[in-house]
């Protein structure tokens, strides 16, 4: 039953008020501008990128700043900004072998054409803390090599090549889209890995975990992983032919596991797939192990009941925005569906309390039992 | 891209250029071109989403990937050019730019726009481009053997 209760607006107005001025901080500090957050706190506006769905780095940074930096906050205000946008239509698929790479790395191939780029990564540092942060803002200059001018090919298109590598399927030229229908299930792998882009890295990157610790484990490998610029193209009606329009930042992550074969396919590789908005590397191999792990139906493997296998456990619980909306909404008032509550309890124990009584009084008259006496006294 | 034989060739990389640029790039200059064709606008800059999307496994699949915000504009020239905008982000001034860019490279002046439009913002995009890249060539890994111990 809802009942309306008013008197809160001003209480609210009040907090919204406070809730801006303890955003700004302390007045003596300078004010942290949108550009400063883009810039300078880059793989948190990926991250919010990448899980409020929408690339716009000055909408990522304008959120994070607004959300005092709560990401999960920041996530959803460009969710909700995203859906106020017309949908001018859909990109080609982009062309990741064609990815302009800052990064990419193997951890099976040693000698790929362009060789191991390590890019500007935390990996090989020794995550101490460098006070010279804190300290000033100088940076050293950075070395530059000569520019690797060929083909960056796709690990995979080498094991493609001898057949190793379970081939990927065809699909639908326009993949069903769950910001548009409602997820239903079995869902498509690609619905899977639109829901799994999406999803919480901190949800996913757990999932991921749980595979590896054993809970359906799937050998992965990084076949690749690489960090670049890609162009996005679109077909323009009133053109009549496609243009690129735009670019963006994007990391991939391809993992060869193994497989056994089954009935119909011989022994080989089969793959996961990761792919981010961002420079988002923990949540792009994530993404491949739990797109492996999902794949178990499809490759004709046993459903070991693991977590990551279940599509719907997975799928269901991976939105952040959906989580921490129904999660959040038990701290607003319901004052009425606890009032029943409390009817209802007290009638129960009213109830309880009759037998009870007249069972202690014969009890009693038996010479008692400590373990009656003992629940009792639980009760009281 | 420049596609041999395709009639579009141009004019895509030019818009694909516009798309890609940065608007305080665009708009200096532009400005700077002195250009100021009279025009009807025929669709007012505005903004909304593109739906990006990728291949599972980098070749199967179409899924959705995410949006992007982007800006669009049509204009028309007095001659009857007609120019189209599609840029990237939120900015309306620079999609309206681009589709002025885009009508005027359809008529007599496309050489003028080329040169004091085109050609800068091709250059500075090659630039940042070429920057980055002996940047993670710096970071490319020289493997090499260690001599082994055993003998």
């Amino acid at each position: 039953m809802y009942v309306a209760v008013k008197g809160g607006e001003r209480a609210i107005d009040n907090a919204h008020a406070w809730l801006a001025e303890e955003r700004r901080g302390d007045k003596a500090v300078a004010e942290l501008g949108v550009a400063q957050i883009r810039e300078q706190l880059a793989l948190a506006v990926n991250r919010v990128m990448a899980e409020g769905s929408l690339f716009d780095p000055d909408l990522a940074a304008l959120a994070i700043k607004q959300a005092r930096g709560d990401l999960i906050e920041a996530i959803f205000l460009i969710r909700a900004y995203r859906t106020t946008l017309p949908r001018f239509g859909g990109s080609t698929p982009i062309e990741t072998e064609a990815m302009v790479c800052d990064r990419r790395v193997s951890a099976t191939f040693k000698d790929a054409p362009g060789g191991q780029v390590l890019g500007p990564t935390f990996d090989y540092t020794h995550r101490l803390l460098d006070f010279k942060l804190a300290a000033d803002g100088e940076v050293a200059p950075v070395q530059t090599g000569t520019p690797y001018e060929g083909a960056t090919p796709h690990i995979m298109s080498f094991l493609d090549r001898e057949d190793l590598i379970q081939r990927e399927p065809e699909g639908a030229d326009v993949p069903a889209d769950l910001t548009r229908m409602p997820l239903e299930l079995p869902a498509s792998r690609a619905l899977r890995l639109q829901s799994l882009t999406r999803g919480d890295e901190g949800f996913i990157l757990g999932l991921a975990y749980s595979t590896q610790r054993g809970y359906a484990r799937n050998h992965a490998f990084v076949a690749e992983l690489r960090i670049g610029s890609v162009a996005v193209e679109m077909e323009i009606p009133e053109l009549g032919f496609a243009i690129e329009i735009g670019e963006i930042t994007a990391t991939e992550c391809e993992t060869v596991n193994q497989f056994q074969g089954s009935k119909t396919q011989p022994p080989q590789f089969t793959r996961g797939y990761g792919l981010v908005f961002g420079m988002s590397e923990r949540k792009a191999i994530s993404m491949a192990l739990v797109d492996r792990a999902l794949r178990w139906k499809e490759l004709g493997e046993d459903n070991l009941g693991a977590p990551a296998q279940d599509e719907e456990f997975v799928l269901y619980h991976s939105d952040n925005i959906q989580a921490t909306g129904f999660l959040e909404h038990i701290k607003l008032p319901h004052y009425v569906d606890f009032q029943s509550e409390l009817e209802l309890i007290r009638k129960l124990r009213r109830e309880a309390q009759v037998p009870k009584a007249a069972q202690a009084e014969s009890a009693e008259a038996s010479g008692g039992n400590l373990s009656g006496k003992m629940k009792e006294g639980a009760v009281t | 891209m420049n596609m041999m034989g395709d009639p579009n060739a141009a004019r895509k990389e030019w818009l694909g250029l516009l798309a890609k640029s940065k608007a305080a790039d665009l708009a200096r200059l532009w400005q700077a071109s002195g250009a100021e064709p009279e025009h009807k606008v025929l669709r007012a800059p505005e903004i909304g989403g593109v739906m990006v999307r990728g291949r599972a496994g980098a070749v199967g699949a179409a899924f959705n990937l995410g949006e992007m915000t982007v800006t669009r504009a049509s204009v028309k020239l007095g001659c009857g050019a007609v120019g189209h905008g599609y840029v990237q982000g939120r900015d309306k001034a620079q999609a309206h730019c681009a589709a002025l860019v885009d009508a005027l490279m359809q008529t007599d002046a496309s050489a003028r726009v080329e040169v004091a439009v085109l050609a800068p913002l091709r250059e500075a995009a090659a630039q940042a481009k070429a920057i980055r890249a002996a940047k993670a060539a710096a970071t490319k890994v020289d493997f090499f053997t260690m001599v082994r111990g055993e003998d």
